[in-house]
């Protein structure tokens, strides 16, 4: 059910549970044919959380040993994709703005079409790619992916949003594959308790991982890719 | 043939992309063309009786049963502006996706292949309700609703207004949108009949103010809505 889209295709046809079926339409590229689509992994979380920073340090780290694409979804301008494209993080042909009309929860859960358009564009044009990494706009607590877009989300927050955000658990905190507590640098400014929302999070996640981050240091990233690895790897072996 | 299809097929939520368009309301606002409901339904009765019915002509010629690629040129033609000729084409393929899980069939695969780059949605909007079972009168009411259902929901979220005025604007309208849908039926059943695609009797009606303003919005740096 994995198979390249442009061999297979049935809208959603990787959450449908129905057979796979052959649409009219170019042949798959040579060599292509038995490839599986990329990995798709939502970024969701609160506005500003560090959601692009951690798209863009990623991008760096990985893009020797991954073939990488990232689709943006910005609210109202698009200055994250803007952002990724100044920093160079990606050839600019790997990065691609998604607009949302004043909800990035409905473009990212119940209505994933541009989102999904946009990544197989990202896939007719650049790929075959590993992962395509989806960022949803700032948005609240209840932002979740739609399992017809990621097959994997991660939830990015920060200790400066207030340490008690685990504690409130909601979806993105207690339903997403990874929890990212970002800027632990800003911990001692901010006076956030960084055990207490380790503990917090433990106990509203089930055993699902959480790791603690600071972006604003060298490497801070290595945590978030350690587990991206991981999960490309199970998608390879799947 | 069943008529509940029409109610999925028209249904706001229905996952096809349309929440993030205005259908040019934004540049509307921006534009200090819309400020409240009376405005609102101003722009609305506009866009209902030119872009709107040119839009449900073309549904329903395609439900009916005309060329679809004949009536994409014809669709072509009749849009001034190039965004949204491309907003146009990137709504249709997204209607497409959705149309072809809600309702899978030969004539949605085939155009999915002929036309990888998409079709104008209206065409499309026309297929998918033949797929479901629906006829071209239905097409024609899909199309007319959501050139009005579009601009309204956009107005109560970049306005703040009043969703129970929004909501009486388009029941308001309800009289007009039957006058229009049965103009564009017609004129949709006489370019498929005889099995042959005439899309001369189409209407080409046009708002010389919405192409401007797409062209417009297209290149603003910070918005909130697609088109
Ligand atoms: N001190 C500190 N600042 C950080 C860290 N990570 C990100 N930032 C800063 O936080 C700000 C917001 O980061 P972004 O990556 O843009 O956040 P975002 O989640 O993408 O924001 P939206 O897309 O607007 O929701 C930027 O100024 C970043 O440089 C961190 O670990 N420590
Ligand atoms: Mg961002």
């Amino acid at each position: 059910m994995h198979l390249d889209h442009s061999e297979t295709t049935a809208p959603q046809h990787h959450t449908s549970g129905a057979p796979a079926r052959r649409v009219l339409g170019p042949p798959a590229p040579a060599g292509r044919a038995t490839r599986r689509r990329a990995l798709r992994v939502g970024l969701g979380g609160p506005v500003g959380s560090g959601k692009t920073a951690t798209v863009a340090a990623l991008c760096r780290l990985l893009h020797d040993e991954l073939s990488l694409a990232v689709v943006t979804n910005d609210i109202y301008t698009r200055e994250d994709a803007e952002f990724l494209l100044r920093e160079a993080v990606l050839p600019p042909e790997r990065i691609t703005a998604v607009e949302t009309g004043a909800c990035p929860h409905t473009a990212i859960r119940d209505d994933i079409s541009a989102n999904v358009e946009a990544v197989e564009e990202l896939e007719a044009a650049v790929g075959p790619l590993d992962v395509v990494l989806v960022e949803s706009g700032g948005d609240n607590l209840t932002a979740t992916f739609s399992r017809g877009l990621a097959d994997a989300q991660l939830f990015v927050i920060d200790v400066a949003g207030g340490d008690d955000i685990p504690r409130k658990g909601g979806p993105g905190v207690t339903t997403a594959d990874l929890l990212v507590v970002n800027k632990t640098d800003l911990a001692p400014y901010v006076g956030s308790d960084l055990a207490r929302m380790a503990r917090d999070a433990r106990a509203q996640r089930g055993g699902k991982p959480v790791v603690f981050t600071s972006l604003a240091q060298e490497g801070g990233v290595r945590p978030v890719a350690d587990w991206l690895r991981e999960r490309v790897a199970s998608w390879r072996a799947a | 043939m069943t008529r509940a299809a029409l109610l999925v097929l028209a249904d706001g939520r229905f996952p096809a992309g349309g929440h993030a368009h205005s259908g040019g309301a934004e540049q509307a606002v921006a534009a200090g063309r819309i400020t409240d409901a009376a405005g609102l339904a101003a722009y609305c009765r506009g866009r209902l009786h030119t872009a709107g019915l040119t839009s449900a002509a073309l549904a329903a010629a395609a439900c009916a049963g005309a060329d679809p690629l004949r009536l994409d040129e014809a669709a072509d033609a009749r849009t001034p502006s190039p965004a949204l000729r491309a907003t146009a084409r990137r709504l249709g393929r997204q209607l497409l996706r959705a149309a072809r899980a809600a309702w899978p069939a030969a004539e949605l695969d085939a155009l999915a292949g002929a036309r990888p780059r998409g079709v104008h949605q209206p065409v499309i909007l026309g297929v998918a309700a033949r797929a479901a079972g629906l006829g071209p009168a239905d097409a024609s009411y899909a199309a007319v609703y959501e050139a009005v259902s579009g601009p309204a929901t956009a107005t109560v979220r970049l306005l703040g207004l009043d969703p129970f005025e929004a909501t009486a604007v388009l029941a308001r309208l309800a009289p007009e949108l039957d006058d229009v849908a049965a103009r564009a039926t017609t004129a949709g059943v006489r370019a498929a009949a005889g099995g042959r695609t005439d899309v001369d009797v189409l209407p080409a009606a046009g708002a010389p103010l919405l192409d401007i303003a797409a062209e417009e919005h297209a290149v603003r740096t910070a918005r909130l809505f697609a088109s």
